[in-house]
């Protein structure tokens, strides 16, 4: 099974290099990826220093072009998976079925995945895109449970790639667009999810407010602990109740399930967190990487992991998040 | 412009549903979508049933589509959404690339906005596949539109999502049911205790979201029924009304008068067609 892990910048990719990431997955500095956050991502010099990098230690990096074009701005979506090409990454995660067709066309030599944003949750939905473009890898959605994963991946010849940890959407990947309901940019279209500047952080008599372009996501009383303002963390009123009514705000960790995903098949853990710091991806790598070789030995999960990967989680609360379904 | 009306999302007792279609029939909505998109628990009219309804509507001189679900994740899910698109009688929906992969090669189906069809390039693709209608994204600007149709397929039609609360996002988990501390395989059926769905309002009172189980919508009506002058400028075939349990007949007929030139002056959420967001009444 392979790791791979998150860069937002330079040293977060040597950072997940050295500490046994098999893969790095970055983006270029525009909106063409879904972590279009500012002073995140690379310019075409250092995205090229960070393959150099990576391939000299017998590493892979793929480039997520994982948003969705439009006619006006098209040519910048393919500008990028040609640069990428040009620079030699060992791949490109896309989400758009058109831009996967110009890159299976333009580019026949370059290896394709599906990024989660293309929501592909069935292996129907698998096939279809490893049909048409030959797409190799894709990355699951985070709805599936791990029975619903093993039947995917039974029924297609594309390998499967699954979240293993860091922050969680609640809802199916590219599916949603309450961030730009609320403030005018969602993942699809702006590579954005509650952008920063639609953030806003307010004292008041009642409490800690948290509003998305005005829209009250959160009040937190004293002590409370606050989480960053996506709609879908937000508190709510329905009828007489207020309360998270998505969910907690809470990180996934699958790690305990590692053991399973392996019988099953799945072929590659992927850790959220291009925005995180090279702190948190050298020490998530790190675990990650003892964990997956420790079970391929044969050897048991220790539960030290747990607790360092504890500290990195969001809200300092993990979940197993679709894969368990406490809630079905 | 045509006028469509939308799947019916929420889940309404059988017997509101033939009544529902019973008037639709009488309505000026040309082109009638059928099916369950939402949730594949719900069973109060079963795939048999929308047949029956669709015949009905095609005897009133509708045409019929069969929608697909949003979401599959089942093998079950797999096997109904297999059902619809092999029906035979009525074109076909499609709402996730499962069920283009399905109708792909076959005769003129609808490419869904569930989809995401954000440009020419996958435009023509799914003409390529055989779609000859395309439903654009929920969160479609006029440029968005406009763009994607620079380059149109010949004989692709183009439809909005223009009346309604809007499909916001989709999940595996059921938050009608979190709202009650069921779980979702054994949720009671709660939904139908929501015709418009449940209701989120912000902490200070704002209505923000409605919970339709698995799915979640704007509080907000939205509805483009002001810029009636712009779908049509942008090439627009068809507008979609999304069914509400109250006044979707007198919508409908409101509607046909705004195509036919009264587009009436009441102000709704209309943020994404103008590049906004969604929330918010240009």
């Amino acid at each position: 099974m392979e790791l791979v892990c998150p860069a937002g910048g330079l040293p977060a990719l040597r950072a997940a290099v050295d500490n046994g990431a098999d893969w790095v997955y970055a983006g270029l500095r525009d909106d063409t990826n879904a972590r279009n956050f500012p002073g995140l991502n690379f310019d075409p010099a250092s995205l090229a220093e960070g393959i150099a990098y990576a391939h000299r230690r017998a590493r892979k990096v793929v480039l997520a072009v994982n948003t969705y074009p439009q006619s006006a701005n098209w040519a910048r979506w393919t500008g990028a998976i040609d640069r990428a090409a040009a620079l030699g990454v060992d791949a490109v995660i896309l989400a758009d079925p058109g831009l996967m067709r110009y890159a299976s066309r333009c580019h026949p030599g370059l290896e394709l995945h599906l990024s989660v944003q293309g929501s592909a949750t069935s292996y129907e939905a698998l096939n279809f895109f490893h049909e048409h473009f030959g797409v190799r890898r894709a990355v699951l959605p985070r709805v599936l449970s791990v029975a619903q994963v093993e039947q995917v991946a039974r029924r297609t010849p594309v390998e499967i790639e699954v979240f293993g940890f860091g922050g969680l959407c609640v809802m199916a990947e590219g599916r949603c667009s309450l961030s730009g309901y609320a403030c005018g940019e969602s993942p699809n279209t702006a590579g954005a999810c509650s952008p920063a500047w639609a953030v806003r952080w307010k004292e008041t008599p009642a409490g800690l407010e948290s509003r998305l372009n005005g829209v009250l996501i959160d009040r937190y009383a004293q002590g409370e602990r606050a989480a960053y303002p996506t709609v879908c963390k937000g508190r709510y009123r329905a009828g007489d109740q207020v309360y998270y009514a998505f969910e907690e705000p809470v990180s996934l960790n699958t790690l305990e399930l590692l053991p399973k995903f392996r019988a099953i098949g799945v072929r590659a853990v992927k850790i959220e967190g291009r925005q995180r710091s090279p702190v948190y991806v050298a020490q998530v790598t790190r675990v990650w990487r003892e964990a997956i070789d420790t079970l391929k030995n044969a050897g048991k999960l220790k539960p030290e992991w747990l607790a360092q990967l504890a500290r990195h989680a969001e809200g300092a609360q993990c979940t197993l998040g679709a894969f368990s379904r406490p809630w079905k | 412009m045509k006028l469509a009306l939308g799947p019916l999302l929420y889940y309404w007792p059988r017997e509101r549903v033939f009544a529902f279609y019973r008037e639709v029939a009488a309505s000026p909505a040309d082109v009638v979508y059928l099916g369950e998109v939402v949730c594949a628990r719900r069973h109060e009219i079963s795939p048999d049933d929308w047949i029956a309804i669709g015949r009905g509507l095609v005897a009133a001189g509708k045409q019929v589509v069969l929608s697909a679900q949003a979401l599959t994740e089942s093998e079950g899910e797999l096997k109904l959404l297999r059902r619809v698109a092999a029906n035979g009688e009525f074109r076909v929906e499609a709402n996730d690339w499962g069920a283009v992969r399905l109708l792909a090669g076959t005769p003129d189906w609808v490419a869904g906005p569930h989809l995401n069809v954000y440009n020419p390039a996958t435009l023509g693709l799914l003409h390529e596949l055989g779609a000859r209608r395309w439903v654009a994204p929920f969160e479609a600007t006029r440029n968005l539109l406009a763009g994607a149709l620079a380059r149109r397929p010949p004989g692709m039609q183009a439809e909005l999502f223009a009346h309604g609360r809007i499909p916001l996002a989709h999940s595996a988990r059921c938050f009608t049911a979190r709202r009650f501390n069921l779980q979702k395989e054994a949720c009671e059926y709660r939904c139908l205790d929501f015709p418009d769905g449940m209701a989120l309002d912000t902490r200070e009172g704002q209505p923000f979201l409605a919970v339709n189980g698995v799915q979640t919508q704007s509080a907000a009506v939205y509805s483009l029924m002001r810029d009636v002058h712009e779908l049509r400028a942008a090439g627009l075939d068809l507008a979609r009304i999304s069914p509400q349990s109250r006044g979707t007949a007198e919508l409908l007929r409101a509607w046909r008068r705004a195509l036919d030139g009264e587009p009436g002056s009441a102000r709704f959420a209309n943020g994404f067609w103008h590049g906004r967001p969604g929330i918010e009444a240009a």
